[in-house]
C-alpha cells in the first residue's frame, strides 16, 4: 500500500514542478523570438538623375531597406544588382578598375552579369532591371 | 554550539565571533602552489580575472553615459571619448583590457594543454574553463556591435550570417541573435542586453563553479615534476598561497596593469566610422585579432566543397574542431588509463600553428 501511495505522490510531484517549469519557460522562449514586422515591399525606386552618375562607376542605392548596387557601365548601359553577398551578408562594390563587382569581406568578385568569378560567394548576385524616363533613373525588381 | 543563553566568545572578538575568521585563515593557511621550473604558468588564470574585473569597472562606468540605439550609440561613444573627462581613457582600458583578458585567457588554456593540468579529476575545471573561454568570445563580439561603427556593423553581419548556415535551426538562430531579419537597432539592443546583462550573470556563476573546482582540486603539478622529484625520494616543494603567492600574484597583477595603462594611454582605442547600412563594406575590413584565423579561414575556402557550400563545410570544420578540444581531457587518455601524451602535446602544438599562421595571414593579406 505504501510503494505505490509514494510512487503515485512522485509522480504528481515531479509532474506538477515540470508543468510549472514548461508554463514558465514557453512564454519566455517565445518573447525572445523577434516578431514579424512586415515590410511595405517596394517594387521600384528612382536611383537619381542620369547625369548623377558618371559611365564606369556604381553606387548603392536604398530599395526599401536593402541595398541595391547600380552601375553605370558605359555611356548608355546601366545594371543593377543586389548589394548584399551571397557569401555572408556583406555590402557589395563595383570596383572600376576591373569593372567587377567586389566584396571586401572575404573578397568575392562577381562579373557585370552578377556571377560569381572568384571567391567565397556561392550564388550569383539577384539582378534588378533599370531603366531610363526622361532624365530619371529607375531601379525596379525583375519580374 | 552557541546557544541564547552562551556568554560571547572573547577570544578573537566581535567579528571573529560573526564571521568565523579563524576557519578562513586555516582554509587559506592549507592551500598551497607547487613550485617548479613552469610555475610561471599558475599567473595567467589570476590575471585573467584580474583583467575582468577591470572590464566590470570600467563597463559600469561607461553604462553611465553609453546608448543602445543606432540613432544614439555612435554618437554616445563619441562624446564619452570627446567631452567626458577621462572617457577616452576609461573606454580605450575597457577595449585593451577585453583584449589582453583574451589573450591572457588563451595563454592559460594552452599552458593547462602543455602542462596536462587538465587530467583526471580536472576534467570539469577544464569544461568549465573553455565554456569561461567560449563566453569571453561572446563578450567580444557583443561588446564589438555597441559603439555602432561600419567595421563592427559589418563584423556582426557575417557573424550572425555564420549562425544562419547551420542546417535546420540556423534560420531561427541568426533570427534571434539578430532581433530580426537583418542587423540592424534590433541586434543593438539585443547585443547590449547580452553585453551588460546575460553574459555578465552567466560568467559570474560559470566562474564562481571554476574557481571552486581550482579550490577543490588543488593546483595540478605536471607529471615530469612529480616524477623527478620522486627519485629523490621528496615530493613537489610547495608555496603556501597565501601570503606568499598570493603577494607575487599581487605583483603580476602590478605588471599586467602598467601594460594596460600604457597600451590604452599611448595607443587611445579607435572609434572609426559610423555605420551607414547602405555604404559597401570597406577595403581591408577585418574582425578582431582573436577572429582572424576563422576570417582567414572562410576567405579561403571555394564557394563549394563538392556539392557543399563553402561556409557550411567551414561552419563545420569549426564545430567539429571545437569539439575534439572541447573534448580534450576525455581522448587524452586511452581506454586501459594510459596518457596520450604526444597527442596532447602535438594537438596542442597544431592548433597554435594554426592560430598563428591563420592569424597572421589574415592580418596581414
Ligand atoms: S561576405 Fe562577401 S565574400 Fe564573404
Amino acid at each position: 500500500m505504501e510503494e505505490p501511495r509514494r510512487n503515485l505522490l512522485r509522480w504528481l510531484l515531479g509532474g506538477g514542478l515540470s508543468a510549472s517549469l514548461i508554463s514558465f519557460l514557453y512564454p519566455a522562449f517565445k518573447f525572445m523570438n523577434p516578431p514579424d514586422i512586415p515590410e511595405a515591399s517596394v517594387n521600384e525606386v528612382s536611383a537619381g538623375k542620369v547625369q548623377d552618375l558618371k559611365p564606369n562607376t556604381g553606387k548603392i542605392v536604398k530599395f526599401g531597406s536593402l541595398p541595391v548596387l547600380l552601375v553605370r557601365t558605359t555611356e548608355t548601359e546601366w545594371s543593377a544588382f543586389s548589394a548584399v553577398c551571397t557569401h555572408l551578408n556583406c555590402t557589395v562594390q563595383y570596383k572600376e578598375s576591373s569593372h567587377q563587382i567586389w566584396c571586401a569581406c572575404h573578397n568575392g568578385l562577381y562579373n557585370l552579369n552578377g556571377q560569381v568569378v572568384s571567391g567565397p560567394p556561392p550564388h550569383p548576385l539577384e539582378a534588378y532591371s533599370v531603366h531610363i524616363r526622361g532624365d530619371e533613373v529607375v531601379v525596379s525588381r525583375r519580374a | 554550539m552557541a546557544s541564547a543563553t552562551e556568554p560571547p566568545q572573547q577570544q578573537g572578538g566581535w567579528l571573529e565571533e560573526r564571521l568565523g575568521l579563524a576557519a578562513i585563515r586555516a582554509f587559506l593557511a592549507h592551500k598551497t602552489v607547487p613550485v617548479h621550473a613552469h610555475t610561471l604558468w599558475y599567473y595567467f588564470g589570476g590575471i585573467t580575472l584580474f583583467l575582468f574585473t577591470i572590464q566590470v569597472m570600467t563597463g559600469t562606468l561607461l553604462l553611465l553615459y553609453y546608448r543602445p540605439s543606432p540613432a544614439e550609440a555612435y554618437e554616445s561613444v563619441q562624446f564619452i571619448v570627446t567631452r567626458v573627462q577621462f572617457g577616452w581613457l576609461i573606454r580605450s582600458i575597457h577595449s585593451w583590457s577585453a583584449n589582453l583578458m583574451i589573450l591572457s585567457a588563451f595563454i592559460h588554456m594552452f599552458s593547462v594543454v602543455f602542462l596536462r593540468a587538465f587530467r583526471r579529476p580536472r576534467e570539469l575545471t577544464w569544461l568549465s574553463g573553455i565554456a569561461l573561454l567560449g563566453l569571453a568570445l561572446a563578450f567580444g563580439f557583443s561588446g564589438y556591435l555597441l559603439p555602432w561603427n561600419t567595421v563592427s556593423y559589418f563584423a556582426t553581419k557575417v557573424g550572425t550570417d555564420m549562425a544562419a548556415a547551420v542546417p535546420v535551426v540556423g534560420h531561427n538562430m541568426a533570427r534571434f541573435l539578430r532581433g530580426g531579419n537583418d542587423v540592424g537597432g534590433a541586434t543593438l539592443t539585443r547585443f547590449f542586453g547580452f553585453h551588460v546583462a546575460v553574459l555578465p550573470g552567466i560568467t559570474t556563476m560559470l566562474l564562481l563553479a571554476h574557481l571552486a573546482l581550482v579550490q577543490k582540486h588543488g593546483m595540478s603539478s605536471p607529471r615530469w615534476a612529480v616524477e623527478e622529484y620522486r627519485r629523490k625520494g621528496q615530493s613537489v616543494p610547495q608555496m603556501p598561497f597565501f601570503p606568499n603567492f598570493f603577494l607575487r600574484e599581487l605583483m603580476a597583477w602590478y605588471a599586467a596593469l602598467g601594460v594596460l595603462g600604457s597600451l590604452a594611454a599611448i595607443f587611445p582605442w579607435e572609434l572609426g566610422l559610423k555605420a551607414d547600412p547602405f555604404a559597401p563594406a570597406p577595403a581591408g575590413i577585418r574582425p578582431e585579432w582573436y577572429f582572424l584565423a576563422p576570417f582567414y579561414t572562410l576567405k579561403l575556402i571555394p564557394s563549394h566543397v563538392l556539392v557543399f557550400e563553402g561556409e557550411l563545410v567551414g561552419l563545420a570544420g569549426f564545430g567539429l574542431l571545437a569539439l575534439w578540444w572541447v573534448a580534450l581531457p576525455f581522448w587524452a587518455v586511452d581506454r586501459k588509463g594510459v596518457e596520450r601524451t604526444r597527442w596532447v602535446t602535438g594537438a596542442g602544438v597544431v592548433l597554435l600553428a594554426y592560430l598563428a599562421t591563420f592569424s597572421a595571414l589574415g592580418y596581414w593579406r
